[in-house]
Order: C-alpha cells, then sequence, then structure tokens
C-alpha cells in the first residue's frame, strides 16, 4: 500500500515545475530545505528519544560560515560550501558532547541553550556577522557551472539534495546501527547490558544530524541570498520540532509531510491571515488532539481501520 | 595462590556500597569457578540485586574489586563487561516491546559484532538466521514474527533468557528467572537453563526454592547485604543459619 503513492509524490514534485509558478516553485524550494531540516533533526526526536530544541544552531551555523567566508574571506562557494559543512559537524560534535551528559529534558535544555548561545553571538558579534543588519549580497553556487539562480533551476537542485538527503537518512535508520539507536531510545540500560556503547551511539546520531542540518542552512543560505540571527533562534527550532512531531517522529516520511505543512502554512495562510502563528497553533492543536502520533501515524492507523473488517 | 585466583570466572572481592548511609553490600566476597551453577539466595532487600547491577556495572561500588577471568572490570562500563563475556536477565522484564522476537535476539547479537557500528547496511541475513535458532532454543522458532508486546509473560521471560543465551556468555546472571509464572511455565523454564552449556558459568537469584535448589551446586546465602553462608548446596541447606534467616529463630 506504501509502494502505491511513493511514485506519484516522486511525480508530483518532479513535475512541479512544469505547471506552478514561481510562487508554488519557490514554496517547493522552500519545503525541500524545511524537509531536509526535520529529517536530521528527527534522527534525534523519533529514533534517538532526544528531543533538541536546538537544532537551529547546525542550520544557522553552516549558513553564517559560508555566508562570512564567501563576502569576508573571498572564498569561493564551493570550498566555502565544503568548510562549512565541516566546520558545523565538528561544532555538531563539540555541542553532543556537552549537551549528551544528559538525556530528556536536561538534554532540551542544554541543546536549547547552546543554539541561544549561538543566536547571542550572530546578534552581538557585529564586527562578523553584521548583526542585526544580516549578512547580504551572497551570490548562489554555480554546480557543475550551470546556474541555479532562476526558481526553477534552485527548486531542482533543491529537491536532489532533498532525495539524496531522504535516501542517506533511510539508510542511516534502516541500518544495523540505525537498530543500534532504536534500540538505546527503547530500552538503553539492557543496551548497554547487551555490549552497545549507549553515549557514543547517540553521539555519532547526533553529529549526523548536526551534519544535515548543516546542508539544510546551506539550502537555506543560498535560497535566501541572505542569513540573520533569527534563523538561529528558538523560534527556527520550533519549527523544526513542530514540523517532526506534527508530521509523525519516528517516520521516515513523517519530518516531510510535517515540515511541508508548516511551511504551507507560514508562506501561504500568511499572505491571507495576519495571526498565521494563531492558525498555525490551532492546526497544530488539531492534530495533536486527532492524531497524537503525528500524520503518517494517523493515517496509517485510519487505513488499518479503514481494511479491517469491524466486529 | 595467584595462579588459581586466575581460574575463576567471576571473582568478587571484598565489595562495599552503601546508598545515602545504607549499606546494600558489606564486604562481599566470592568466587565462581567456570562453569559453575551458583544459587543467590537471601530475603527481599537482602541486596541481590545490587550485587548483579555492580557486577554488570550499572551501580559502582564504593569499594572493593569485581574480576573476570582474573580480569579486574572493577572500573569498566557495562558494555565493556559485556564484551568479557558477561551476560544477564533482568528481574522485571526489560525487552523491546514494539519489535518482533526476532529482533530483540538479533540485538543481542549485534551487540558482541562490530556491525552494530553499520550505518550504511541492514543487519545482515546471518544475524537473523541465527536469531531464529536460539528462538528455537527457547521453542519460540514460531512467534519469531510476533511484536514482544503481543506474547504471553512466560513467552517473555523466554525471550529474557534467549537474548542471553545468544550472546554465548562465558558468565551468565540470572535474576529471579521464574518469576510470575505458571508451575508449567516454570518446568519450562527450568530445562532451559538446565540445558545450558557448561561453557557458561550461571549465577541464579530465585526464590522458588524447589527449581531452584535442583538446579544449584552452590549457594551463597545473603542477608542484610552480608554474605551469611557460602558453600556446596547440601551444606548450606543443612546450616542453621540458613533455617533461621528464612524462618526466623
Amino acid at each position: 500500500m506504501n509502494k502505491i503513492w511513493v511514485p506519484i509524490v516522486v511525480v508530483f514534485f518532479a513535475l512541479l515545475p512544469c505547471v506552478a509558478g514561481d510562487f508554488y516553485i519557490n514554496l517547493g524550494s522552500q519545503m525541500m530545505i524545511a524537509a531536509i531540516f526535520a529529517l536530521s533533526l528527527n534522527l534525534l526526536v523519533g529514533y534517538g528519544g532526544l528531543t533538541s530544541l536546538g537544532h537551529a544552531s547546525f542550520l544557522g551555523l553552516a549558513a553564517y560560515i559560508s555566508a562570512w567566508l564567501t563576502t569576508r574571506a573571498g572564498f569561493g562557494n564551493g570550498t566555502a560550501a565544503l568548510l562549512s559543512i565541516a566546520g558545523t559537524t565538528v561544532g555538531a560534535a563539540f555541542f553532543g558532547m556537552i549537551a549528551l551528559r544528559a538525556s530528556g529534558l536536561g538534554f532540551l535544555m542544554i541543546t536549547l541553550a547552546l543554539s541561544q548561545v549561538l543566536w547571542g553571538l550572530a546578534y552581538r558579534w557585529v564586527s562578523v556577522t553584521n548583526g542585526d543588519n544580516g549578512m547580504a549580497g551572497l551570490v548562489r553556487p554555480m554546480p557543475f557551472g550551470i546556474s541555479i539562480d532562476s526558481a526553477t533551476s534552485f527548486y531542482w537542485f533543491a529537491l536532489i539534495v532533498a532525495t539524496v538527503a531522504f535516501i542517506m537518512i533511510t539508510v542511516f535508520v534502516s541500518s544495523s546501527f540505525g537498530a543500534s539507536l532504536k534500540g538505546t531510545r527503547d530500552q538503553s540500560r539492557r543496551m548497554a547490558a547487551l555490549g552497545y556503547n549507549v553515549w557514543v551511539i547517540r553521539w555519532i546520531t547526533f553529529i549526523y544530524a548536526g551534519f544535515w542540518g548543516g546542508i539544510a542552512g546551506l539550502l537555506y543560505v543560498y535560497y535566501n541570498k541572505y542569513i540573520h540571527p533569527s534563523s538561529l533562534s528558538i523560534t527556527s527550532s520550533a519549527e523544526g520540532l513542530l514540523g517532526v512531531i506534527a508530521g509523525g517522529s519516528g517516520t521516515l516520511v513523517g519530518p516531510i509531510v510535517g515540515s511541508v505543512l508548516v511551511t504551507f502554512l507560514k508562506n501561504y495562510a500568511s499572505s491571507y491571515i495576519d495571526r498565521w502563528n494563531m492558525l498555525l497553533g490551532f492546526v497544530f492543536m488539531f492534530i495533536v488532539m486527532v492524531m497524537p502520533d503525528g500524520i503518517v501515524p494517523g493515517v496509517r492507523q485510519l487505513a488499518a481501520r479503514w481494511k479491517e473488517p469491524r466486529k | 595462590m595467584t595462579a588459581q585466583n586466575d581460574n575463576y570466572a567471576l571473582e568478587i572481592v571484598r565489595l562495599n556500597k552503601s546508598f545515602v548511609g545504607l549499606p546494600v553490600t558489606q564486604d562481599v566476597s566470592m568466587t565462581i569457578r567456570p562453569g559453575e551453577r551458583r544459587l543467590l539466595l537471601g530475603p527481599n532487600g537482602a541486596g541481590k540485586t545490587t550485587l548483579f547491577n555492580q557486577i554488570t556495572g550499572e551501580i559502582l561500588p564504593n569499594s572493593g574489586q569485581i574480576k573476570l577471568f582474573g580480569q579486574d572490570v572493577t572500573k569498566l562500563k557495562p558494555h565493556q563487561r559485556a564484551h568479557l563475556g558477561l551476560s544477564r536477565t533482568y528481574q522485571i522484564i526489560t525487552l523491546f516491546p514494539k519489535d518482533t522476537l526476532q529482533h530483540n535476539v538479533a540485538l543481542g547479537l549485534l551487540g558482541l559484532m562490530p556491525a552494530r557500528w553499520n550505518i550504511f547496511r541492514p543487519m545482515s541475513q546471518h544475524i537473523i538466521v541465527e536469531a531464529r535458532r536460539v528462538l528455537g532454543l527457547v521453542g519460540l522458532e514460531q512467534l519469531a514474527d510476533c511484536p514482544i508486546s503481543e506474547i504471553a509473560y512466560g513467552e517473555k521471560r523466554r525471550v529474557e533468557i534467549a537474548m542471553a543465551l545468544a550472546q554465548k556468555p562465558k558468565v551468565l546472571l540470572l535474576d529471579e528467572p521464574l518469576a510470575g509464572l505458571s508451575t508449567a511455565e516454570r518446568n519450562t523454564i527450568k530445562t532451559l537453563i538446565a540445558d545450558i552449556p557448561r561453557e557458561t558459568s550461571l549465577v541464579m537469584i530465585e526464590h522458588d526454592m524447589d527449581t531452584a535448589l535442583d538446579l544449584a551446586e552452590t549457594i551463597t546465602l545473603l542477608h542484610y547485604g552480608k554474605v551469611i553462608i557460602d558453600g556446596t548446596r547440601d551444606a548450606v541447606i543443612a546450616d542453621e543459619r540458613a533455617r533461621e534467616v528464612y524462618l526466623g529463630r
């Protein structure tokens, strides 16, 4: 049953630029970026049982490093991209060492605090980050000499990166390591007794999540050609978390569905309703009340109930 | 003497542990030979499970030493001890409820394999075949694809043992493997435990005397965290102090 709609979704996303205008194509690009971000966060939240409220750290870190390297240090986009992803991954390794001293609520608070530190830096370290004015005047890269300046070409670029991210993250959670990770989520004590180094498993996952969060950040800064401290804010982290939970944490498709919904409400509904945040709140409340596990598990349960004859 | 020490599978030397001033393990010393079947007895609160938790490393002792095959493991983490051949089961069932029986046992196998770090490949067919074989040993092969949450309590107890057996441990700690079981189920588990190969040393906590005494060769009796008697099964049963602890004066 799952297999039927996979090609439909693929065809839909692939053909979107042929039928839609620039507004919707750009909306699609933003959805891809949000989806990669939510997918990476879901590794921690859904598969590791580690709820992070500071995942925007990695999005912002990658974006700022890339912006700084290209505008201030005179690096090309390619080198800057590699350095910013490397830097973000190292940053994730460092943050992970601090945050994974705790789990549960403690972990959530430390990740939040760490991201607030970065947010504060971006705001106050004006000589480097240009503070509240943000860093503008960025140009998009030319991967393999192909321009991605138009809405459509950027959309294709984002779609390819998102597809690679989805495949890599799917492989990750389906791997032996993924099985180990889910085990530490469900019974960490038992896993330790079985010979698993629970801390290192969580740390590697944290780094991997940071890596893909950084990829999302790079796309984000390419898309906007601008970066502002608000991308490091708690709102930015919370939107990602909202996408994961609304779509269904611990599922592969859930974070995509959730972040597509959040991006849609944020960009589309906000042009019709001033208080779109309130609308987002209502939609989220509705999801949590009707489908407490998120949209994807909720729909699956509905489908299962539909199939089974009632007793 | 030193040479002989190295022959012990498990050696505990003057172990002490207190929880906020309450001593739960007091000067406990114990030696288990390879292949030995040891029963750990004692009333509730005697510190039996706490002793297990110190052997596996989930709790660190305040003082004393724990050795596995002559190697000092007192400071090692639980997962490091698992790799030295130590395995355990839990009094309160600690399985992965959403996963299948096969997956549960496979996790036991994977835990000791380098493949557990592989982020690109799923568990190999070899692990799955082996997991099903081990489930066959405890008579649950036909339920291999069922989630844990759907099987009966007695069957979960058997999965607990299967997970430990899958690791082919050199020292296996069984924490009340018969707790909460019916007579028929108890006999099944008893046979299972009796069939554990002699390469594995067993230390078992169990209150069901009929079954436990049949399995045990040696007995250690704990009371208020202290070793009261330590000896062969018959010697301990005949001892006056054992009766006092269990029946009162």
